[in-house]
């Protein structure tokens, strides 16, 4: 019995001294959380070389693109102590400085010499600031991203679709520059027998639940003349969110989705649109920047077979894009900012950053996507560029949860479901938007 | 042998413990043991209610726990209950309860009725049936949107065959007039074996002798199902009308996973746009109400129901 106890009291200080070498031997790893995706794999590469530079190892907290609003956001009003760094979402930044979940970088920057000036202006804007346009940073640029669209090169090369397109719309077949020729060449492509398939002609945002429809829908109405509120006078939305130009780009978008999506894309975000792609269903497919390393590396469709090209223009010659990607921030929660501070140091160096561009991830510095050799250093380089020349952005709002769940369901209900008018959908979200700011006491 | 046992650990037990536990009386006993279960269901259950309701006068947003708390007073209960968006929800809800029940009570009896002939192999179809309902909500739900998918979907590809429209056409989840269907079929689906299992039960309660009674007067088959099967089984029917009822009310799960919502907002049902306002919108006192709204209206269904149940059992 006394040998029993022994050996049980000596296995569990084993087990127990094991775990206390464990603990001091990672008392410095830092945990980073962002989404499950392909730049996140990126990351942890790329970290390797900041674990070997300073020591520090690095634990990633990955959630799906489907939770991670849910899981990040609640873990940051619960003042958690899971993330030391947060890759976090652009719209969450009016939110996370103004409730303290992110700490300011200011000072930060200033001793260490980072200079915003340094960063391709319009991530600074969307991944950095609050209030916007004001030298308040709260996070450094971390993963440039934005709406664009790749296109099946190889098809739109055929010279019998290409005699065929030219014949009915009297314009050569090749990536579009307007909205009307988009829709003109997935109509072409709507319902055709390609190898024996049938194809459709363009895969574009629907998601009712997140913001798929938003995203989606936005890319187009900024291009029609779609404003947030009045530049003269701020949460002033009536006569801009549901002006003439933007009852037009809904209806577009409506009509896009109507003539030339596949069967059954109600629901359709980025996942969908990448399974869309790949399987070889559509013509042109509407994704963020992030999507297109993944698609060129494809098989079936990447290689020669892929295009890329920037959001069109809209009817008035206006040329927007939706701004996707995210800054990094420090978690004003976590006991070892000191060393997620290093991590932010390091991530910003020139090297670091032209590495992460190889590896898959989208830099916003400067000196990498300004280096000469950068439009040619992958075939999608210039179409992220050119698209980063004209991103807008969603409202960065505390309450920007509220104001997405309405934009939601007012597209949604208009486009998807057809129920009633482009101008109902727009005055209603006119409507949704000012209670919000109304609760906000913001009007 | 067990009493000489018990003696021995008796001696066995310290003295003094020993001399507590005698001290204690029996409800005092009671209380000891029931006290953890009361203490985990104040926590979990009790606690948590009374907290939605305080919080359901106020304007509470869990996104912003530093804000100041303001009271509304009745403010939150006025608007949700002037909110169009709301009543057309309640009506959704309503609609999915409504179909649900109907179809899983018709089709539950019946096959109780069915299997309770107790045929060749009745075993066997009694266990096939209850296949679907021992599946995980998730993973019914996944199945189901693969069927449902109009270009790969045995779903579409089955009516196609029926009814010579193109598969590409039966656009389950993504149509206005079917996605309501779509999650009543799969509810169905699911759940009439829960209805047919109680209805079963009630079946069997039913004593042979009045089947024996009724026989001799000549009764017709059809004349004991309606003046001896039914009304006997009726309470079973009742039960299980009240569960599936109480169930399909808070209907979210299959929701989320087919359509979650759409499109549109055809088949947001309260469950759904609760979620919505408290977990992506964060407006918790907001949602507080609205959730203690559907407690009250479910609380209130209910016992209005039990009432006429127990009216029935005691006919």
């Amino acid at each position: 019995m006394k040998s029993t106890l022994k050996m049980a009291l000596g296995l569990a200080s084993a087990i127990a001294a094991s775990t206390a070498v464990t603990s001091a031997a990672h008392a410095e790893d830092l945990t980073l959380c962002w989404a499950a995706w392909d730049p996140a794999n990126a990351l942890v590469e790329l970290s390797k070389d900041f674990t070997k530079e300073t020591g520090i190892g690095m634990k990633f907290e990955f959630v799906p693109w489907t939770n991670y609003a849910d899981r990040f956001l609640n873990e940051l009003n619960s003042h958690g102590k899971l993330c030391d760094l947060i890759i976090g979402d652009s719209q969450w930044i009016g939110g996370a400085a103004e409730n303290g979940h992110y700490v300011k970088l200011n000072d930060f920057f200033d001793k260490e010499k980072i200079s915003m000036d340094d960063f391709v202006p319009a991530t600074v804007v969307g991944y950095s600031e609050w209030p916007k346009n004001t030298p308040n940073y709260w996070a450094l640029p971390a993963m440039g991203d934005v709406v664009g669209w790749t296109y099946r090169k190889d098809w739109f090369s055929r010279p019998e679709l290409q005699k065929e397109f030219k014949e009915k719309y009297g314009w050569d077949l090749g990536p579009p520059t307007t909205f009307d020729q988009l829709k003109q060449i997935a109509e072409f492509f709507q319902k055709r027998q390609i190898d024996g398939k049938t194809v459709y002609g363009a895969s574009i945002y629907t998601e009712r639940g997140s913001e798929g429809i938003t995203m989606g829908a936005m890319d187009v109405l900024y291009s029609y003349g779609f404003q947030y509120e009045n530049p003269k006078k701020p949460y002033e939305m009536e006569g801009f969110v549901n002006s003439e130009k933007s009852v037009k780009g809904l209806e577009f978008y409506k009509a896009l989705y109507d003539c030339c999506t596949p069967p059954g894309a109600s629901n359709s975000y980025m996942g969908e649109g990448v399974d869309a792609f790949k399987s070889g269903q559509v013509a042109m497919h509407m994704n963020f920047a992030f999507t297109w390393p993944g698609l060129q590396k494809d098989e079936n469709v990447g290689g020669d077979k892929i295009g890329y090209f920037v959001n069109p223009k809209g009817p008035d010659g206006d040329q927007f894009a939706q701004l996707g990607g995210q800054g990094i921030s420090v978690v004003s929660y976590s006991d070892k900012q000191e060393s997620a501070l290093k991590y932010i140091k390091w991530f910003a160096n020139k090297d670091v950053q032209a590495k992460w561009w190889s590896l898959g991830g989208y830099s916003c510095l400067n000196s990498v996507v300004k280096d000469p050799k950068f439009p040619s250093s992958q075939p999608y380089a210039q179409a992220f560029l050119d698209s980063m020349a004209i991103v807008k952005d969603f409202w960065a709002e505390p309450s920007y949860a509220p104001l997405l769940q309405a934009s939601q369901k007012r597209f949604h209900d208009y486009v998807v479901a057809g129920q009633g008018s482009p101008k109902d959908a727009l005055d209603g979200l006119v409507k949704d938007w000012t209670q919000v700011f109304q609760d906000d006491g913001k009007m | 042998m067990l009493n000489r046992t018990a003696d021995n650990v008796a001696r066995a037990t310290p003295e003094p413990l020993a001399k507590k536990i005698r001290g204690i009386s029996d409800k005092g006993l009671a209380w000891l043991f029931i006290s953890p279960t009361i203490l985990l269901l104040l926590a979990i259950n009790i606690f948590p209610l009374f907290w939605a309701i305080y919080l359901s006068f106020t304007n509470f947003r869990a996104n912003r726990p530093n804000e100041v708390v303001k009271n509304l007073g009745l403010a939150n209960y006025q608007r949700i209950l002037g909110d169009q968006d709301i009543w057309i929800a309640m009506q959704t809800t309503a609609h999915f309860v409504f179909w649900t029940i109907l179809l899983q009570t018709l089709i539950g009896f019946t096959l109780a009725w069915l299997i309770d002939r107790k045929f060749r192999g009745h075993a066997f179809w009694t266990t096939i049936i209850l296949v679907p309902m021992m599946l995980s909500p998730a993973v019914v739900g996944n199945f189901w949107r693969f069927l449902y998918e109009p270009q790969i979907g045995l779903f579409s590809y089955v009516i196609s065959f029926v009814s010579g429209i193109p598969p590409t056409n039966v656009q389950m989840l993504s149509n206005v007039e079917l996605a309501p269907w779509s999650i009543i079929i799969v509810d169905t689906w699911m759940w009439t074996p829960y209805v047919m299992l109680i209805c079963l039960a009630g079946l069997r309660s039913i004593p042979e002798y009045i089947y024996e009674a009724a026989e001799v007067d000549r009764a017709s088959n059809w004349r004991q199902f309606w003046s001896i099967t039914l009304p006997m089984a009726l309470p079973f029917i009742m039960l299980a009308v009240l569960f599936r009822g109480i169930e399909n009310f808070k209907m979210f799960d299959m929701v989320n996973l087919l359509t979650g919502g759409g499109p549109g907002s055809t088949t947001e049902v309260a469950s759904i746009t609760l979620k919505r306002q408290a977990f992506e919108s964060w407006r918790t006192g907001y949602s507080s109400a609205f959730a203690i709204i559907l407690f009250v209206a479910v609380f209130g269904l209910a016992n209005i129901y039990v009432k006429a149940l127990n009216k029935v059992k005691q006919r």
